[in-house]
C-alpha cells in the first residue's frame, strides 16, 4: 500500500473520566521505524491499542495521508500487530496461523500458498511450517507472531513489547532481526517498549511517555544526549538524579556535591542535576565520597557511594575501589544537565 | 449522538453487550416473573386477608412445624458433610494412586440422585437388608423415618462436600504450608493457622451448597422417610397445598417462606465467611 | 521423601470413614442390582434365584420406551438450548467489565442457589396458567431455568483462559466479529461446550423436582415416572421396580462415564468461581 505519511492528530483515550493518553500528535514518514517508550502504565500501550483500533478514540483522529482511520474497525485498517505474548491461534499449525490473514483477505489460494512460504523462509521456520504454536521455542513463536504480521505487507506494523518475554540472549538475538527484517522490507512500525536500550537500538524516532503525555519526540541521539527533562533523563540512563541548587553562574551545590554545570536558571533555585555513571569520574580535586557497594561488570565495576551528607551516587570504575574506601569524584561540566526542581 | 454513544463505551457499554439479553430474558421470565407471581399470589388467598395464607401456614402446628423438621434434618446433615470432608479432603490433597478411581466413584452417588438412592436404602437399610443381617441382635429400623432420610442427606451430600473442599484444598498453595513448616509449625499449627483461614471461606460455600441440597430434601423425605410424621419437611408441605389442595395461594407462601429461610441461612453462613480472608489462596506470585 | 510404612492413627480413621462410606454405598447399588435379578427374595442373604425377566417386566408395564424418548427429548432440548442462551452471555460476563456486572451475575446465580422446589411451584403455576405445563414444552422450560445460569458459570472460567489478545490478533488480520466468532472462538471453546452440554445432560436427567411439579403423563422423564411406581410400591413387584432403578442407574452411569472424559469430577458437583468477592 502506498502513502507518504500517517498522521496522529491529538490522539485522547480516556478510562472513565481519567485520562490515559492526552493529545498524541505524531507524524510518521512511511518507512520509519518509531518506539514507543515509557514505565508501565505511562500510557504506549493504550497508544498502540488506539492505533490499531482495538480501543475507540476519545478525542482526535488518525490519518493515512487524506483517509481518515480512526473511524475504522481494526480489520479495515490494514495494520499488522505483533502481540507482547504472540497471541498465536494455538488450534492452527505455523502455515494456517501465517495463511490466516491472507484468508480473511480473500486472497487467492495459490497466492496465499506462495507468500505463506515466502514469509517462512523470511523468518527461517521452514522445518517448523506443520507444528503447532504450543510446541515451539518462545523465540520461534516469536518469528510466526512476526511472519503473521508482515506477510500481508501492511502500511502499518505495531509492536507491542514484543522481546519482554524472551531471556537476555534470546532477546538481544530478536532485536537483530527484527532490525534486519525492518531493513529489508521497509515497512512502517510502531514498536513500544519499556527497555531505553532496545528503544535506542532500533528506532529512527523514540517517543517518551509518562502518566498519558508525551515527554519528548527526538531521534536516538537527541534523547541520549540532550533529555528534555528530569523525567526522561531518569529513563535514558541517568541513574544519579540529584536534588541541588544553583549556588553561582556556572556552579550547583547540594547533596554534599558541587559541580561546574552551564545552567540558564537563576542562582539560588533548586535543581535536579542529571549525571551518566560514567560521566562520574574518579579523579583528583573532585568532592569525596565513600564507596558503599561494588558490583562486577566486565571490564568496569558499578559502585554505589555516599556522599559526606549522605545521599547516594552511582559511577563506573575502570579500577575497582573496596567498599569503605574514600575517592573523590569530577564531572565534565557539559556532561552534567540541570533541570528545574 | 456520537458523543454518547463515546462517553457510554468508555464505561464499557456498547452493542456487544445484547449477547446478553436471550440469558438475560429466560432468567427474567422463567425465574424472576413466576417468583415475582408466587409472591403476589401468596397475598391473594381465598380467604383471611392480605397475610391469609401465611397465617394459615404460621397458626397450624402441623405446618409450622415443617420448618424445624426441616432444619432439624437439613443442618445437622450439611454440618457433618462438610465437617467429615475437611479431614478426609486435608489427607487426601496430595497426589496418590487410585485418586482419580475414588473421586470417580464419589461422583457416583450425585449423579444417583436421590430416588434411587431412596430405593436402594429401601433395600440396604431394610428390616431384612443386608445391613441389619450383618448387625446382631434385633433389626434396626432405619427407614421409613428421620434417619433414612438422614441417611439419604449423606449418601447425597457427603461426596459433594468432599469433592469440593478437595478442589478447594488443592487451590491452595502447598508452598504456603512449607514455608509455615520452616518456620517452625508443627502439622497442627500448619493446618489450624495457615490452611483452615485460607480454606474458610471455602467451607462457607460448601456448606451454603450443600445445605441448599438438603434444605430442598423432597423425593426422599417421601420415599424413605415419613412422610406424614416426623420427615414432613417444608417441600412436602408445599407440595401438598399445591397439587393436592389446590391452594395455590398457600402454596405460593410455603415457597416463598422456604426461600426466606434458606436465604437467611446462606446470608449468615456468608456472613461468617466474610469474616475471614477471602482473597487470593495461592501465594504471592501467580 | 521416605515414604512412611505404618499409617498414623489419623489416616487409619480416616481410610476407615471412606471405606465405611463406599461399603455402604456398595450396599446400596447392589442390593437394587441383586434384587433387580433376583426372582423371590425375602429374608435372606440372595434371592432363590435369578431371572432377567423384571426389566422385560419393567420395559413393558411402565411403557420404558416412551419414558427414554421423552427423557432424551428433554435433555437434548435443554442443552441445546441453554448452550445457545448461555454461550453469548457469558462470553460478555467473561470479557467484559460494565455498571452492573456483579449484579447481573449474582442474578445468575440464584437459580442455582434457591431449592428448585421454591421457584419450581410458582412456576409451575404461571406455566399451567399460559398452557405449558404437562407439556413437553413446559418440562423443556422449568428445566432451562437452573441450565442456563448453569452453562454461564461452567463456560466463563473456558472462555476467561482464550487470551483476549488471540481475538484482536485475528481483528488484526482483517477477521471480523462473525469470523472471529466462527475461526477463532468456537474452535477454541469446543472443549468448554462439551463439557458444559454434558454437565447439564447429567443434571436434566438427574432433575427431579422441576420436572415433577411441570410435567404430564405424556411427559415424564426417567426419573419422574421411577418415583411414580416407587410411590406406588405395592402395586408392582417391588423387583420391576429395582429393575427400573437399574435402567436409570445404567443410563446415569453412561453419561458419568462420558462426562468424566471431558470434565473434573468437582465440575460435576458445582462450578464456583468466587466471582461475588473480586
Amino acid at each position: 500500500m502506498t502513502f507518504s505519511a500517517l498522521r496522529l492528530d491529538g490522539v485522547t483515550r480516556r478510562f472513565g473520566g481519567k485520562d490515559a493518553l492526552t493529545g498524541l500528535s505524531l507524524t510518521i514518514g512511511k518507512g520509519e521505524f518509531i518506539a514507543l517508550l515509557g514505565p508501565s502504565g505511562c500510557g504506549k500501550s493504550t497508544a498502540l491499542n488506539c492505533l490499531a483500533g482495538l480501543l475507540p478514540l476519545s478525542e482526535g483522529s488518525i490519518w493515512q495521508d487524506e483517509r481518515r482511520l480512526d473511524t475504522l474497525p481494526p480489520e479495515r485498517r490494514g495494520f499488522g500487530m505483533v502481540f507482547q505474548n504472540y497471541a498465536l491461534f494455538p488450534h492452527l499449525s505455523v502455515r494456517r496461523n501465517i495463511a490466516f490473514g491472507l484468508q480473511m483477505r480473500r486472497v487467492p489460494r495459490a497466492e496465499v500458498r506462495r507468500r505463506t512460504d515466502e514469509a517462512i523462509r523470511l523468518v527461517r521456520l521452514d522445518e517448523h511450517a506443520a507444528k503447532l504454536p504450543g510446541q515451539l521455542s518462545g523465540g520461534q513463536q516469536q518469528r510466526v507472531a512476526i511472519a503473521r504480521a508482515v506477510v500481508l505487507e501492511p502500511s502499518l506494523v505495531l509492536m507491542d513489547e514484543p522481546l519482554s518475554n524472551l531471556d537476555a540472549k534470546l532477546r538481544l538475538e530478536m532485536r537483530t532481526e527484527i532490525r534486519r527484517l525492518h531493513q529489508s522490507l521497509g515497512l512502517t512500525t510502531v514498536y513500544v517498549t519499556h527497555d531505553q536500550e532496545e528503544a535506542l537500538s532500533l528506532a529512527d524516532r523514540l517517543v517518551v511517555l509518562r502518566d498519558g503525555q508525551v515527554q519528548q519526540i527526538g531521534t536516538p541521539a537527541e534523547l541520549h544526549d540532550a533529555p528534555a527533562n528530569a523525567h526522561v533523563a531518569d529513563f535514558m540512563g541517568y541513574r544519579n538524579l540529584l536534588p541541588m541548587k544553583v549556588s553561582s553562574p556556572g556552579t550547583v551545590e547540594g547533596s554534599g556535591l558541587s559541580f561546574r554545570a552551564t545552567s540558564s536558571l537563576p542562582v539560588g533555585s533548586d535543581v535536579v542535576v542529571a549525571i551518566r555513571p560514567e560521566d562520574l569520574l574518579v579523579g583528583p580535586g573532585g568532592v569525596p565520597v565513600t564507596v558503599e557497594v561494588v558490583e562486577y561488570q566486565g571490564r568496569e565495576a558499578a559502585v554505589e557511594a555516599r556522599t559526606l551528607s549522605g545521599a547516594p551516587v552511582h559511577l563506573r570504575v575502570t579500577e575497582r575501589p573496596s567498599p569503605g574506601d574514600k575517592v573523590t569524584v569530577v564531572a565534565d561540566p557539559a556532561r552534567v544537565l540541570v533541570f528545574p526542581a | 449522538m456520537t458523543a454518547l454513544r463515546h462517553r457510554l463505551a468508555e464505561r464499557g457499554i456498547d452493542r456487544q453487550l445484547a449477547l446478553l439479553l436471550p440469558a438475560l430474558l429466560c432468567v427474567l421470565v422463567l425465574f424472576v416473573y413466576p417468583f415475582a407471581y408466587g409472591v403476589g399470589l401468596s397475598f391473594q388467598p381465598s380467604s383471611g386477608g392480605v397475610l391469609g395464607a401465611y397465617r394459615t401456614f404460621f397458626e397450624d402446628p402441623y405446618q409450622r412445624d415443617t420448618i424445624a423438621t426441616t432444619l432439624g434434618l437439613s443442618l445437622p446433615a450439611a454440618l457433618l458433610n462438610v465437617a467429615a470432608s475437611v479431614p478426609i479432603a486435608y489427607r487426601m490433597r496430595g497426589r496418590f494412586r487410585g485418586k482419580r478411581l475414588m473421586t470417580t466413584l464419589l461422583v457416583v452417588p450425585i449423579t444417583l440422585g436421590t430416588v434411587l438412592t431412596a430405593e436402594g436404602l429401601l433395600n440396604f437399610l431394610g428390616p431384612t437388608g443386608w445391613f441389619n443381617r450383618i448387625l446382631p441382635g434385633d433389626a434396626v429400623r432405619l427407614t421409613n423415618n428421620y434417619w433414612g432420610v438422614f441417611f439419604s442427606l449423606i449418601i447425597t451430600g457427603f461426596p459433594f462436600a468432599f469433592l469440593l473442599i478437595l478442589s478447594y484444598l488443592s487451590g491452595i498453595d502447598p508452598s504456603l504450608e512449607k514455608a509455615a513448616a520452616t518456620l517452625g509449625a508443627g502439622w497442627w499449627q500448619r493446618f489450624r493457622r495457615i490452611t483452615l483461614p485460607l480454606l474458610a471461606p471455602g467451607l462457607a460455600t460448601t456448606f451454603c451448597l450443600t445445605f441448599v441440597l438438603a434444605f430442598s430434601v423432597f423425593p426422599s423425605a417421601v420415599l424413605v422417610g415419613d412422610p406424614a410424621g416426623s420427615t414432613r419437611v417444608i417441600s412436602i408441605a408445599a407440595y401438598h397445598a399445591g397439587y393436592e389442595a389446590y391452594d395455590y395461594p398457600l402454596a405460593s407462601a410455603i415457597a416463598v417462606v422456604m426461600g426466606v429461610i434458606e436465604l437467611v441461612v446462606v446470608a449468615v453462613a456468608l456472613g461468617l465467611r466474610s469474616l475471614f480472608y477471602t482473597g487470593t489462596t495461592s501465594s504471592g506470585k501467580g | 521423601m521416605k515414604r512412611r510404612i505404618t499409617a498414623s492413627p489419623g489416616a487409619w480413621i480416616v481410610w476407615g470413614v471412606v471405606a465405611f462410606f463406599f461399603v455402604n454405598l456398595a450396599g446400596v447399588i447392589g442390593s437394587v442390582l441383586v434384587s433387580s435379578f433376583g426372582t423371590r427374595w425375602f429374608d435372606t442373604w440372595l434371592p432363590q434365584g435369578f431371572t432377567t425377566d423384571w426389566y422385560g417386566a419393567a420395559w413393558r408395564e411402565f411403557g420404558l420406551l416412551d419414558v427414554l424418548t421423552v427423557t432424551l427429548e428433554v435433555s437434548l432440548l435443554v442443552v441445546a438450548i441453554s448452550v445457545l442462551v448461555g454461550l453469548p452471555a457469558s462470553y460478555v460476563l467473561a470479557r467484559r467489565a460494565f455498571p452492573g456486572r456483579r449484579l447481573l451475575y449474582l442474578l445468575f446465580l440464584l437459580p442455582i442457589l434457591m431449592p428448585p422446589i421454591t421457584y419450581g411451584i410458582p412456576l409451575a403455576t404461571v406455566l399451567y396458567k399460559y398452557g405449558f405445563a404437562g407439556h413437553l414444552s413446559g418440562v423443556v422450560l422449568a428445566n432451562l431455568v437452573p441450565s442456563i445460569p448453569f452453562v454461564i458459570l461452567t463456560m466463563t472460567p473456558f472462555i476467561e483462559q482464550v487470551d483476549p489478545a488471540i481475538e484482536r490478533a485475528a481483528r488484526m488480520c482483517g477477521a471480523r466479529t462473525h469470523q472471529v466468532f466462527t475461526r477463532i472462538l468456537a474452535p477454541l471453546l469446543v472443549p468448554g461446550i462439551l463439557a458444559a452440554s454434558v454437565l447439564v445432560l447429567v443434571r436434566t436427567v438427574g432433575m427431579f423436582e422441576l420436572t415433577f411439579l411441570t410435567a404430564g403423563p405424556d411427559s415424564q422423564t426417567l426419573v419422574v415416572a421411577l418415583y411414580y411406581t416407587m410411590s406406588a410400591a405395592g402395586i408392582r413387584a417391588q423387583q420391576s421396580v429395582d429393575a427400573m432403578a437399574v435402567i436409570y442407574t445404567s443410563m446415569m452411569l453412561v453419561l458419568l462415564v462420558v462426562a468424566l472424559r471431558y470434565v473434573n469430577p468437582t465440575q460435576l458437583v458445582a462450578r464456583v468461581k468466587d466471582d461475588d468477592d473480586d
